[in-house]
């Protein structure tokens, strides 16, 4: 999600950086130099000093060369070093987040704190309301002991004074299946990658910016540079992204070095074609639910967490899957690149087989930018496929439903079509995957839920640069526009 | 009464460094700035490209240019205007 604050500055900022110095072809020797050319001497630190600065940079470019900084077991390993591991290997990690220990703050557990603005009255409903007598009055000030205390909440309910505040964590309160948590022992945050779906959302929630994401911009630029037929797979919500149209991103993709543009809303109409069939068999099946498949965070939430939803996913491929499929068939050579808003299809693409590397928008602006391309300043060109443009709208909350439900309208009258009773989620948080479990059980009405794991759809993703609203409206503006 | 004429780059490197966001400046503005601010958005400027100009996001305020342009920046140039 692009929301403007200081870490995605900073991390845009080095991306384009370390992209700069890569076409230059400088990249390993100056890569060691960034961190202190982004926080030279006498600067000021965003952290507790520029030394701490410096090292939480040095991490950041290990991520963005696509390497795990849990992996480090040399601390004096330069940057230049891990620069040539990433050249020499073949594929990708499929663990796709790392917690940044040194950026992370630690935030404190405990979720009730009584600030100063107590006056340790003489009613004290906390100490009467606490169901474990956790709070005492001391030195004229309540205390909680946190050894007693069950995060209930009550005291903060009861308090006159609104002197007892909630203060989360913020990771754990966004991972939507408690993946991310403290480790008692080492009291280190951690990702468990068992649970983990990769959404990506505990990324965007930390204000420090401690969780990182594995790039493959390395592999990607190498390929394009050896002269590869790398193909840009671009996800619906690439609309919004950039100010310029389809055909003027077509035309900044090639200037950057991709052989051509495919829209992934091409897989996005055979996705819906499958799941329309999909949908008519199992209803006349005596079906009775059917969900979406095509948000990964959502597949991998089932698959880890609501096991008994599986029979209801359907079985069409995702559109970027039909997307690379179709590509590799008609140019076998290529190397398909997915660019989207996405963390977890980093995770999809690890298992598919058609899709070789996953860029996101964020990434691609900064190539952008760091190519000196100005998307509006591109002539449009000519897009090679016709793509109907509910297909298009697949990157919005409800857009999946509604290429359902126009797809449907196409269908002979004759036939024997069950009546679409549609619900949706839109956004996976810690309720929804509770409701998802009453989904399976048939205790919520419906025959067809969409579930989309980030709110307000793709355009909302973890890693969009656009402005979430107005990409909304530039989605569902040409998803509406007639076709050409 | 004149008014304050606040041009948001929305060329891509802007973009990308938060101009996508600056696009909402409307209604951060103060109540009092409302109605003697026009803002409109403009395409790349050719100061993302000069190395004089420090960093992008950049935002035209009655013609001059400010980078790294934020919500709070941009209200201070505009009140300096007025
Ligand atoms: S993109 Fe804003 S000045 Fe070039």
């Amino acid at each position: 999600m692009a929301t403007a604050n200081d870490a995605n500055k900073v991390r845009r900022g080095l991306l384009i950086k370390l992209i700069k110095e890569y076409r230059k072809g400088t990249l390993r020797e100056t890569i060691d130099r960034i961190p202190y050319q982004m926080r030279p001497k006498n600067d000021e630190s965003s952290r507790c000093c520029i030394y701490k600065d410096r090292a939480v940079l040095k991490y950041r470019l290990m991520a963005m060369l696509g390497i795990g900084v849990e992996t480090e077991t040399d601390e004096s390993k330069p940057l230049s070093e891990y620069y040539d591991d990433a050249e020499k290997r073949e594929k990708p990690d499929s663990d796709i987040l790392s917690v940044l220990d040194v950026a992370c703050s630690h935030c404190i557990t405990s979720r009730y704190l009584v600030t100063n603005a107590c006056r340790g009255c003489f009613a004290r409903p906390c100490t009467f309301n606490c169901p474990k007598n956790a709070i005492k009055v001391i030195d004229g000030q309540a205390r909680i002991d946190y050894n007693l205390c069950i995060d209930c909440g009550k005291c903060t309910q009861v308090c006159p004074f609104h002197a007892i505040i909630r203060v989360p964590v913020p990771c754990e309160e966004a991972c939507p299946v408690n993946a991310i948590r403290r480790d008692e022992k080492t009291d280190r945050q951690y990702i468990d990658f068992e649970a983990c779906t990769s959404c990506g959302k505990c990324m965007t929630a930390c204000p420090f910016g401690a969780i990182l994401e594995r790039s493959q911009i390395i592999d990607i630029l190498n390929a394009i540079k050896a002269g590869k037929d790398v193909v840009a797979m671009v996800a619906p919500a690439i609309v919004g992204q950039f100010a310029g149209s389809l055909g003027q991103i077509a035309s900044a993709l090639k200037k950057a070095g991709f052989a051509k543009m495919v829209e992934v809303a091409l897989g996005a109409e055979m996705t819906t074609e499958h799941e329309v069939k999909d949908f008519i068999d199992r209803m006349n099946d005596d079906g009775t639910l059917m969900t979406t498949s095509c948000c990964p965070a959502y597949v991998e939430t089932v698959k880890r967490h609501v096991p008994e939803m599986l029979p209801f996913v359907s079985g069409a491929k995702t559109p970027m899957q039909y997307t690379a499929e179709t590509v590799k068939q008609e140019t076998p050579n290529a190397i398909t690149v997915f660019i989207g808003p996405c963390v977890a299809k980093r995770k999809e693409a690890s298992e598919d087989n058609n899709t070789d590397y996953v860029m996101t928008f964020e990434e691609l602006g900064a190539m952008f930018a760091a190519y000196e391309i100005d998307v509006a300043g591109e002539p449009a060109i000519k897009l090679e496929h016709d793509v109907k443009g509910y297909a298009r709208g697949f990157a919005t909350s409800c857009g999946v439903s509604a290429a359902i439900l126009e797809e449907m309208k196409k269908l002979h009258p004759e036939m024997d079509i069950p009546e679409l009773k549609g619900n949706f989620i839109n956004g996976l948080d810690k309720k929804a995957v509770k409701q998802l479990k009453l989904y399976a059980q048939g205790k919520l009405p419906g025959n067809f839920l969409e579930v989309m794991a980030c709110e307000g759809g793709c355009v909302g993703g973890p890693c969009a640069i656009g402005q979430v609203r107005l990409a909304t409206q530039a989605v569902k503006k040409l998803a509406e526009e007639p076709p050409k | 009464m004149s008014k304050v004429h606040v041009k948001i780059c929305v060329g891509t490197t802007c973009f990308v460094m938060g101009a996508s966001e600056l696009q909402d400046l409307e209604k951060f503005l103060p109540d009092d700035l409302k109605d003697k601010v026009e803002i409109s958005g403009a395409a790349c400027l050719g100061l993302c490209r000069d190395e004089n100009y420090g960093e992008a996001p950049f935002v035209t305020v009655d013609g001059e240019p400010l980078s790294n342009a934020t919500v709070n920046a941009i209200v201070d140039k505009i009140r300096e205007k007025l």
